[in-house]
Formats: structure tokens, C-alpha cells, sequence
């Protein structure tokens, strides 16, 4: 019901909005919660596990029961808490975890069955058959026993990540946030104030109080516009300080447009900041608790400062008939603001039997309300007073078993808080967030005057720590009654009383913990449930831990609290991947050629980050493996034009270039002529082969390495960490020169021919042999040319400026079409390499060694080389170790699989008669067959024995005959030619 | 004979404007990694101010004007804009860079909050001063950050990585102008 006297909503914008399909009235300010509240809709939703009717309990973050889903179809949003959720014109959500309808849900029936499913009932009932767990057990539990559904379509709303630093993060923007941020941000500091809330002013908003001659409200007003106005200060609303984590790092995930009409488009859904602070003040408030007595989670049942704040806010009065239940003077509060609204306030129910209060409603001192009716909404109450029993009808309870310091943050990093016996609560135990302090009622001061006042004193030091000076302006007057609580956890009962509202735990369920001897409050936890739902147990935790201490006959200090993890509240994890999904996951690398090779129709492969052609398509192919056959013969017979620009190059120079490449290469580049190339190994520490490729010396101190795609990085990260750590006294440098160069590859027998189109030097054999290098005015262009061969054919490599890139490949694919030759990709690339043996990392995958592959002689002798060492040790060198080796079919299936193991022809395909696997393979349309490249142990004394090959993923076996890896051209005349 | 055609690494790419921010290429017409001997700085120094008008670098740091700028970019020292002088060669290793990099300058009244969004290095006005440079990230690779005007910074990433670089930062510009 709407009271017009009341609320800071904005009646000149009235909105419409639907829940559960029917269309209700709201005003722009309202939450969904208020907005439902203000329609008299009690019933919002069902509970986890009984599936029990239950309202709204709180009008915070901290809500346990209001959880709904927002919006339909790809946009739909499970579990949000209606008290948070702000309302606008258009607005849809549905209630969630029943069918077929909120008041008529059959899996209400479970409700039925609690005896039976108490505290460890899954555990206790769910043990066997074992089997049965996964296939049937839990499924039925999971569809019974739920909350919302995503839509399970890909998400299409984006989420945004976004960096912040400043000197002090204010967490929470209430009296204490407030004037903690006022403070500081008259230094000069810079400050961000985060609050979660869309209006900042936390408890100010909801209350009845003046605060300097103002209503409380129109002060915090006032104060945020004093702040907004402040260019050192940024005020963030909407935005839940999650985390704290090392180095004065706080996670923060800002609501930005789930208050709006109009989702899409470019503004995000929410952004997930990282704050970067040098010291944060944490003024984060302090969350009202329930109490334990039988039937306590009827719609109608409500935290005594919700209920104010629904009046106050909202000017939402939340029943016609009030009773209140309390153990303290705050409780108090709410049936005089109440009464004094116009509402009856049928009873106010204190546990304590002095309190010291007056009312003009019934008020029962040392009483406890023992029970409650109503099967969809409260009806009545039941009060015990002093052995009297009296049923009062009403339609709202409010309940205040006192208040807990919001400490969560405080222990992100471990910390646990301390017991304060005056106020019956946990308080944060000082430093246990290096550079955060905390301040207001989070600290424990719960009256307005007293957070004031500790905000003043912890903005002094904060600003004093960081060398400036607060003004220590007048605090401003405000209320500081007296809060005089008494410790009340529970009241005995029959009927379940309920602790956590959203995993359905009872006090029953804790004691019965307890007597199992799930004594520790961390195994009570994981036993009833108790916290593990999204509230994470922000109103019930220290009621159930009281409640353990109770049963096992410690104190609460003893007891100790659940570990507080990160987040504070729950935060998507779309918010936390934020632009990081789809192509947005890892930066897109493409060669200068990559339009071109687009315009040709070439579907591309990743290598890495690189994107690269598989093959060219010619008209009338319609399989990959005519396009690759037509491109490998082009290159046998003709000529071919491959991108590998991908490839690492890294241009080293200074006067130790040589000893570093002596060091990291098995072989010698010392003596590597000026204008020539070499192709290295590289091993590991450990003596496995890292890495290989070619490098040329340019110059007496300039060599240029190029290293493979994949292990461009991994090699360069290796040359930083020899030259820094293991002889920071060389004289050398290096630097990547990846994407300074355009480098194709134009090989076949007719590469010359195509080259002499471009290049006015002798390219002839004698004057620009085999492995030679150097510098080449390539069309005008100053450029390289690299007399190598990954093809087995006549091969050079002609490198250019990357501007010049697209240009020359797309004329060198011209005028090798004249030539009947044209672009090969790296299908063709892959199959011309395995007829020659060329390895790659299928081969060389990390567990491999010189020896395996057939190198160990590249291992000089005549110097010291990293992994040297390692290399020797006997196993590494053992004969009967897996060796490459050539395979080719020879049986009734010709077809050969990459990691399909061998076995011998007689022995079962099993792991222990293992002999080893296939790496690489591809049909060789030059040899007529499929070839491959594996493993075998003593492979190289078996040429010519035949060995089974099974893929047992695949269901392929096959004949195979061992042959030498180098298939093609073994004396290798084509690539000399 | 055949004439080969440049092409610059954000072509067709850029300029974007959006709300207050606009991003364009720039194209020095050299970059050349410079890195010093061991033993060798003073000399360099020298030589550089000699041959191309600006001293050394420091870390963190740029010297020099637009159209002849050293910035400090890690391991080595980047001269952009003219090209080398031979003299530097007897003091460092001077390696060509001037198509391994794709750069872009991003201007506007938003560009702290364009900035925040690419890179968690804290690059507001007041903390990086006009000349400041920073090796960091943009998104998922790697960038270096010039602050070159009041409100604009040369941004430095792969020349391959360009189509990505710019795409995250435009979206990080359309995110920006979308809550104005």
C-alpha cells in the first residue's frame, strides 16, 4: 500500500511493468521489490529446497528470498534479488522454481517430505548404488531442488572491463561513506565513492531522522551533490565493491544498464572494474538479522529496517496490520514510525524485560512471538508473554534480532573478525586488509552520531598516512540513541524455524549438525547448507554459528565465523570475461597477404594467433584434398607461393651474437659464413628439443633467426632469460622482427624463373647457391632473399618491408599462374614437408630429443650448449627409445591417422605392447600413397618391418611398413638444383 | 618492371570518430629500434643529440618533438621519424621497425576513460605527464602508450594485430560515448 506522505520515489513518473505475466503500477525509484510491496503482492517466490512460499525479506543486496528472473528469451537474467532491481517502464520478471504457478506449485509436495530431508539427508540416503548418484540421483534432486534457468543461448548483451585507480576508495556511501569521502576529498585526494545502491545515502534514505536541521534524506542529497561538484571526486552508484585483493586492488562490478528500457546497443549490460587504490575506507553499513522461531519465512515477514525503509523510501507501508519483534531500541523505531504513518501496529513484541520504551500501541515486554499462520501470506502471529498466549492477527511482522557490521571485505584476504559482546556481533579485526580502514556501522558504531564521528577520525588518519591534512569540519548533529541490545538467536518452537531463508536450513538442521558432530562451524556450514546460497548467509550466519556455539557448549568467539570469500554479492561471470569472449578472447594476427588470400576463397587455419590459408580453391575442386593434391604437384613441378611471414624472426646483433648462438643452438654459428644460413636445434634444459629453424648471418655481428610459429614467443622469452640471467655480461641484442618483414616462400622447379621477374641480381645457382642469404633490391625495394627449402624443391624465401606485403605476393601469385604454378597453402605445405621428413611440432611436442628425431649429431662436440648435458644421460640416448620414422600403408586400408599408436603385426592394440604413434600424415599425391611420420622404438634399425597402426578413436587400423622418414628425393638434388 | 605498393597496417581501418574521441593513423616515416652497447650511453647519447636533436631517453620516457621523436620502448630505445644516422651503429644495434608497428593516435576529451578500458596501467592525465611513455597492454597484447598532447596519446601494438587493436578501441570509445 502506497502512503502519500511518504517515499522519495518520483510520483511524477509513474512506470508499468509486469511480474509473472500481470501489469502493475510503479513509480520511477521504485525497486521491483517496493513496486510489488506497493501492489500489496506478498507472494513473490518459492524456496530452494521445500519449496516454500516466501516474500520479501530485506530491502537490500543482502535479499535471500525475492529472487526473481528478468527479461525473456537471450536476454533473460536468473536470480535477481527484487530488492535490488530497479523498475522502468516495460519491465518483465517471473517469479522462478515453481510449476506451474507461484501459488499452485506442485513441488510444494517436498515441503511435505522435510522429516525425511533434513541435514544430511543426501548424504545419508544418496550412497549407493554408487552409479546411481550421477544418472539418477542428482539429476532429480537438481530439477527439484533449483533456482532460475539461463537461457542456455549464446548471451548477447555485452559486458565491459574497466580499470580505476585513485588514493582512497570509499566502500559505501551512507553517513560514514559519506562524510569519510567528504573529508578526504577536501585534500585534494582523489576519491571514488562506490556504493551499490542507484541513490546513494545508504541507511540516511531510510530513515525518519534530521540530520543537521535536515531531513536525513535531503541531507545525504545535498552531500552527494556537494561531492559531484568536486573534480577529485567520483562517485560511482550501481556499483558493488566485490573483492579485495592484493596491493590495494578491489574488484567492482558497476550495474549500468539493467535499470533501462533500452538493453543493447553499444553501452554494456555492467562493468566489471578493478580499482587500484592506495588506501580504501570501508563504510560498507551493517545488515539487520532475523530471528529463529517456528514459521518465520511467511510472505509478510520482514527485517524491522526494511520495513522502514520501505515506509520511508518508498513511502510504502508493507501491511494494514503490524506487529513487531525485536531485541533491541532500533526495533522499536519501526512500530513508531509506523503507527505514527498511520499503519496499526497491533503489537510490539519485545524479548527484553526492561526495555525502556513507550507507545501508544500494545507493547509486551519480555515476550517472544512463537508462532505464525498464514499458508500464502502471514495472517497471525502468536505471542508468548510470561506464559500467556495470544494470537494477533496481522499481515506484517517485523523482526529485529539486531545488528552485524557488514565485515566481509575485511577477511578477503583471510582476516577473521572479533566478537564485540556490547553489540552481540562480529566487528573487523584492525589491519586485516592492508590499507583499508573501516569506518561507521561496518565498524560497529551503530548509531548516526557515532558513524559520523568515525568517519571523521578514520579520514583524518587515512589523509594523514598519505600526508594531507582533513579540515575536521563540525560533524553534523544527528540521532545517537541508545541500542541497548540483548542477545536473542532463537526461540524454542515446534514448528521449523527458519535461519537461511534461500537454502532452507532450520535451527534444527544446526543443532542436528552439532549432534553428528559437524562440530566445526566450517563442517556445520557444509553439512545443513547453512550460507551457501547466492546471499551467502548475509542475514542468517551469525544466528546459525550462535546457535552451533549454543550446542556444543562453546562461546561464539570459540565457534568462529565461515571464511568470507569474494564476491561480496554475486557478479556474473559474463561481467568478469567482459569483452574477452568470441574473436574479443585473443588478438587476431593476419598476414599482410590475408585479403588477398580471402579474395582467393582460401579457408583459413589459426597457427597461434596467425591466421593462414589452408589451400586455394581452383573452380570445379570440391574437396580440400583436390585443391592440396593440385598445389603439391604445382610445387613438384612446377612452382609455388607460400606466406610465411608467421614464422619467428629475430634480429640479433653485438659483438657476442656468435657465443649466443653457439650457446642456445647444438650447433656451431661461430663459424657460419657471412651470407649463409644454417639450420639449428635448440634444446630445453632438460635436453628435449625446444625448438629449430633456420638463421643467417648477415653481417660479423648480425645474424637473423627465425624460429617456428608457435614457439616465436617461447623462443624469445628463452633468449631474454639466457641474456639476463645466465650471462647479462654479453655484449648482444635482439629484438623481433616478425612483423617487419613480409616473407613468402617461392619453391619448385621453376622458381628461378619466377623470381628473375622480380630481383635484377644473379639468382643463378653459382651465384646464389643453396643456404646462401643477403640483402636483394626486390622491385626497387630494399629487401632479403633466402636461398632455403621446407618443400624439398628448389627454395628461396623473399622477404620485404610488411607494407610492400600485399603488393608482392599478389604479383608473385600472378606471374607463377603464368608459369602454370600459383599460392599453395599450408595443407599442400604440410604434405610436401612429411615427404621430405622436415619435422614441425607435431614431431618436436616437447617430449622429444635430438636422438628420437634422428639429430644427435647436430649435438657438436666441440662446445657446450644448453641441454647438452641433459641430452646424454643414458635414457636419452637409449636405442629402443621411440625414433622417427617414415610409415606408409600397406594393407587392404590405405588411410593413415595422426595419433594413432603402433603395435607389432601379431601383438594385441593394448597399452603395454605399445610401440609407438603417428604424428603427422597426409596423402602424398607425389608417392601415390598416404605417408607418415611417428615414432617407433628402435625405429631406425626396423625399416622395412611391417607394424599395425590402430586409432582406437577413430576405429582405423592398418598395415603399415616402416620406411626412412625422408621419402622424397633422399639425396636431395631438387633443393641444390 | 613491376612497382610494388605500400600499404600502411591500419589502412581502411581508420579514422573512427566517436563522441569525443577520434582515432587516426600515424605513420612516422621511420622507426628504428636503437639499442645501446654495453658501455656505450654517453656516446649514444651524444650521438643522438648530434645527429638527430634529442638525448637518450629515460625510462618511462620521451625526448625529441613531433616528426623526430626517442621514446623509450623496454629493452631498447624507438627513433621515430627520421631515419637513422650511420654513426649510431658504432654505439648500438639499429634494427628497422618501421613496419612492425601499427600506430595510432586516440584524442579527445574521453581519453582517460578510453585508456582505462585498454590497459590497467593508471594513465590519467594527472599521473602521465605530456612526454611520458608506458609499455603495457591493450586488451590482450602488447602496447606502448606516448602521451604526445593534453588530450591525445600515440598507441604503439603488432602491425598484424591491427583490425584487433583497433576494434578494441573503438569499442572501448563507442562503450564511453554510449554513457554521455
Amino acid at each position: 500500500m502506497r502512503l502519500s506522505d511518504y517515499g522519495q520515489i518520483d510520483r511524477g513518473n509513474a512506470v508499468s511493468f509486469r511480474f509473472d505475466g500481470k501489469t502493475y503500477g510503479g513509480f520511477q525509484g521504485d525497486t521491483l521489490a517496493s513496486a510489488l510491496l506497493a501492489n500489496d503482492v506478498r507472494l513473490v517466490a518459492r524456496s530452494f529446497k521445500y519449496h516454500r512460499p516466501r516474500g520479501i525479506l530485506s530491502a537490500g543486496s543482502e535479499e535471500p528470498s525475492a529472487i526473481v528472473t528478468v527479461g525473456s528469451g537471450v536476454h533473460q537474467d536468473p536470480n535477481v534479488r527484487a530488492t535490488v532491481q530497479e523498475i522502468y517502464d516495460g519491465f518483465e520478471a517471473n517469479s522462478q522454481n515453481r510449476w506451474p504457478s507461484l501459488k499452485h506449485d506442485l513441488l510444494s509436495v517436498n515441503d511435505l517430505m522435510a522429516p525425511f530431508l533434513s541435514a544430511g539427508f543426501y548424504y545419508k540416503t544418496f550412497m549407493w548404488p554408487r552409479a546411481f548418484w550421477e544418472k539418477l540421483y542428482e539429476p532429480v534432486i537438481r530439477r527439484a531442488a533449483g533456482l532460475g534457468a539461463l537461457s542456455e543461448k549464446p548471451n548477447e548483451d555485452t559486458y565491459e572491463r574497466a580499470f580505476a585507480h585513485c588514493d582512497v576508495l570509499v566502500i559505501g556511501a551512507g553517513p560514514a561513506g559519506l562524510w569519510a569521502a567528504y573529508q578526504l576529498a577536501q585534500t585534494g585526494l582523489d576519491v571514488i565513492l562506490a556504493d551499490e545502491d542507484f541513490c546513494m545515502g545508504g541507511r540516511l534514505n531510510s530513515e525518519a531522522d534530521q540530520i543537521g536541521g535536515k531531513p536525513a534524506a535531503d541531507w545525504a542529497a545535498d552531500m552527494v551533490a556537494t561531492l559531484d561538484q568536486m573534480d577529485n571526486v567520483r562517485l560511482l552508484t550501481r556499483t558493488t565493491v566485490t573483492g579485495a585483493y592484493d596491493g590495494g586492488t578491489y574488484g567492482a562490478v558497476e550495474r549500468v544498464s539493467h535499470h533501462m528500457n533500452d538493453r543493447g546497443g553499444d553501452r554494456p549490460l555492467e562493468t566489471f572494474w578493478r580499482i587500484h587504490a592506495k588506501r580504501a575506507v570501508l563504510a560498507a553499513g551493517a545488515l539487520e538479522r532475523t530471528i529463529g522461531f517456528s514459521n518465520n519465512d511467511r510472505p509478510g515477514i520482514m527485517q524491522a529496517g526494511a520495513v522502514r525503509s520501505y515506509l520511508h523510501r518508498y513511502g510504502v507501508a508493507t501491511g494494514k496490520r503490524l506487529v513487531v519483534f525485536g531485541n533491541n531500541d532500533n526495533a522499536f523505531r519501526t512500530a513508531n514510525d509506523l503507527s505514527a504513518a498511520g499503519v496499526e501496529v497491533a503489537a510490539y513484541v519485545d524479548a527484553r524485560a526492561d526495555a525502556a520504551i513507550d507507545g501508544d500501541f500494545p507493547i509486551y515486554r519480555g515476550a517472544h512471538v512463537t508462532d505464525t499462520k498464514g499458508r500464502l501470506g502471514l495472517s497471525s502471529v502468536q505471542i508468548s508473554d510470561g506464559g500467556r498466549t495470544h494470537n494477533i492477527a496481522a499481515d506484517c511482522l517485523a523482526v529485529s534480532g539486531g545488528w552485524n557490521p557488514t565485515v566481509h571485505m575485511t577477511c578477503h584476504m583471510n582476516g577473521r573478525p572479533t566478537w564485540d559482546e556490547t553489540i552481540a556481533s562480529f566487528v573487523p579485526t584492525a589491519g586485516s586488509i592492508p590499507g583499508m580502514s573501516v569506518a561507521g556501522s561496518a565498524a560497529g558504531h551503530l548509531s548516526t552520531s557515532a558513524c559520523f564521528e568515525s568517519a571523521q577520525d578514520i579520514a583524518a588518519r587515512v589523509a594523514g598516512d598519505l600526508g594531507k591534512t582533513t579540515p575536521a569540519d563540525p560533524l553534523p548533529t544527528a540521532e545517537n540513541a541508545a541500542y541497548a541490545i540483548e542477545p536473542l538467536w532463537a526461540v524454542p518452537g515446534k514448528a521449523r524455524a527458519w535461519l537461511d531463508y534461500q537454502n532452507d536450513v532450520t535451527v534444527k538442521d544446526i543443532k542436528q549438525a552439532a549432534q553428528e558432530n559437524f562440530r566445526s562451524v566450517e563442517h556445520m556450514k557444509r553439512y545443513t547448507t547453512q550460507g551457501m546460497a547466492t546471499d551467502q548467509g548475509k542475514n542468517s550466519n551469525v544466528a546459525a554459528l550462535a546457535i552451533l556455539a549454543d550446542a556444543t557448549g562453546r562461546g561464539i568467539p570459540d565457534t568462529g565465523t565461515t571464511t568470507f570469500r569474494p564476491p561480496y554479492s554475486p557478479v556474473a561471470i559474463a561481467a568478469m570475461g567482459g569483452e574477452a569472449r568470441g574473436t574479443g578472447f585473443a588478438p587476431e594476427r593476419f598476414t599482410t597477404s590475408h585479403a588477398v588470400a580471402k579474395d582467393m576463397a582460401a579457408p583459413m587455419i589459426e597457427a597461434g594467433l596467425w591466421y593462414r590459408p589452408s589451400y586455394f580453391p581452383e573452380h570445379g575442386e570440391t574437396t580440400w584434398r583436390q585443391s592440396c593434391d593440385r598445389e603439391v604437384m604445382m610445387v613438384r613441378e612446377n612452382v609455388g607461393v607460400c606466406d610465411v611471414s608467421t614464422l619467428g624472426k629475430i634480429d640479433i646483433q653485438g659483438k657476442d651474437a656468435a657465443k649466443l648462438l653457439d650457446f642456445i643452438y647444438t650447433n656451431m654459428y661461430s663459424t657460419l659464413k657471412v651470407g649463409r644460413v644454417r639450420y639449428g636445434l635448440m634444446l630445453r634444459e632438460d635436453g628435449h628439443v625446444m625448438d629449430d629453424g633456420t638463421t643467417a648471418r648477415l653481417g660479423e655481428n648480425h645474424y637473423v633467426m627465425t624460429t617456428t610459429t608457435a614457439a616465436a614467443g617461447l623462443v624469445m622469452r628463452h633468449l631474454d632469460f639466457v641474456t639476463q640471467c645466465l650471462h647479462p655480461e654479453w655484449d648482444v641484442s635482439f629484438i623481433s622482427v616478425t612483423e617487419q618483414w613480409a616473407q613468402f616462400a617461392v619453391a619448385g622447379p621453376r622458381a628461378r624463373d619466377l623470381l628473375s621477374n622480380f630481383v635484377e641480381d644473379d639468382i643463378s645457382n653459382d651465384a646464389f647457391g643453396f643456404m646462401q642469404c643477403g640483402a636483394m633490391n626486390v622491385m626497387g625495394v630494399a629487401g632479403r632473399l633466402f636461398r632455403i627449402s621446407f618443400s624439398g624443391e628448389m627454395g628461396y624465401e623473399v622477404a620485404v618491408p610488411a607494407r610492400y606485403g600485399e603488393s608482392l605476393f599478389r604479383l608473385l601469385v600472378a606471374k607463377a599462374k603464368e608459369l602454370g604454378g600459383g599460392a599453395y597453402g599450408m595443407e599442400a605445405l604440410n604434405v610436401l614437408r612429411i615427404e621430405k621428413g622436415f619435422i614441425t611440432h607435431a614431431e618436436i611436442h616437447g617430449r622429444t630429443t635430438a636422438f628420437d628425431i634422428g639429430m644427435e649429431r647436430m649435438i657438436s662436440a666441440k662446445k657446450d650448449c644448453i641441454g647438452k648435458t641433459a641430452a646424454a644421460r643414458p635414457g636419452m640416448v637409449d636405442p629402443d627409445r621411440e625414433c622417427l620414422v617414415g610409415l606408409k600403408p600397406v594393407g587392404t586400408v590405405k588411410q593413415l591417422t595422426a595419433g594413432a599408436h603402433l603395435f607389432n603385426e601379431g601383438d594385441a592394440a593394448t597399452r603395454a605392447n605399445d610401440q609407438g604413434y603417428i604424428t603427422s600424415v597426409g596423402y602424398s599425391p607425389t608417392l601415390g600413397h598416404f605417408m607418415g611420420l611417428g615414432f617407433l622404438r628402435n625405429g631406425p634399425n626396423r625399416i622395412g618391418e611391417h607394424v599395425k597402426m590402430v586409432d582406437h578413436l577413430r576405429g582405423v587400423e592398418a598395415v603399415c611398413e616402416v620406411i626412412d622418414p625422408v621419402a622424397f628425393d633422399p639425396e636431395g638434388g631438387r633443393l641444390r638444383a | 618492371m613491376l612497382k610494388l605498393v605500400a600499404k600502411s597496417p591500419a589502412e581502411g581501418l581508420v579514422p573512427i570518430a566517436v563522441g569525443a574521441m577520434e582515432l587516426n593513423e600515424v605513420v612516422p616515416a621511420a622507426i628504428t629500434s636503437i639499442a645501446c652497447y654495453h658501455g656505450q650511453s654517453a656516446a649514444l647519447s651524444a650521438a643522438l643529440k648530434e645527429h638527430h636533436g634529442m638525448a637518450l631517453p629515460k625510462t618511462g620516457q620521451a625526448t625529441g618533438r613531433a616528426g623526430a621523436r626517442a621514446i623509450w620502448a623496454g629493452p631498447s630505445v624507438f627513433l621515430v621519424g627520421p631515419e637513422p644516422d650511420a654513426d649510431l651503429s658504432n654505439h648500438a644495434a639499429i634494427v628497422d621497425q618501421s613496419d612492425s608497428w601499427c600506430v595510432l593516435n586516440l584524442k579527445g576529451a574521453d581519453v582517460e576513460a578510453v585508456l582505462a578500458r585498454l590497459s590497467s596501467v593508471d594513465m590519467r592525465l594527472k599521473s602521465m605527464k605530456k612526454g611520458q611513455v608506458v609499455r603495457s597492454q591493450l586488451q590482450h597484447m602488447n602496447a606502448i602508450y606516448h602521451r604526445v598532447s593534453d588530450d591525445s596519446f600515440d598507441i604503439y601494438a603488432f602491425r598484424s594485430m591491427a583490425k584487433t587493436m583497433v576494434h578494441d578501441i573503438d569499442r572501448a570509445m563507442r562503450y564511453i560515448a554510449s554513457r554521455a
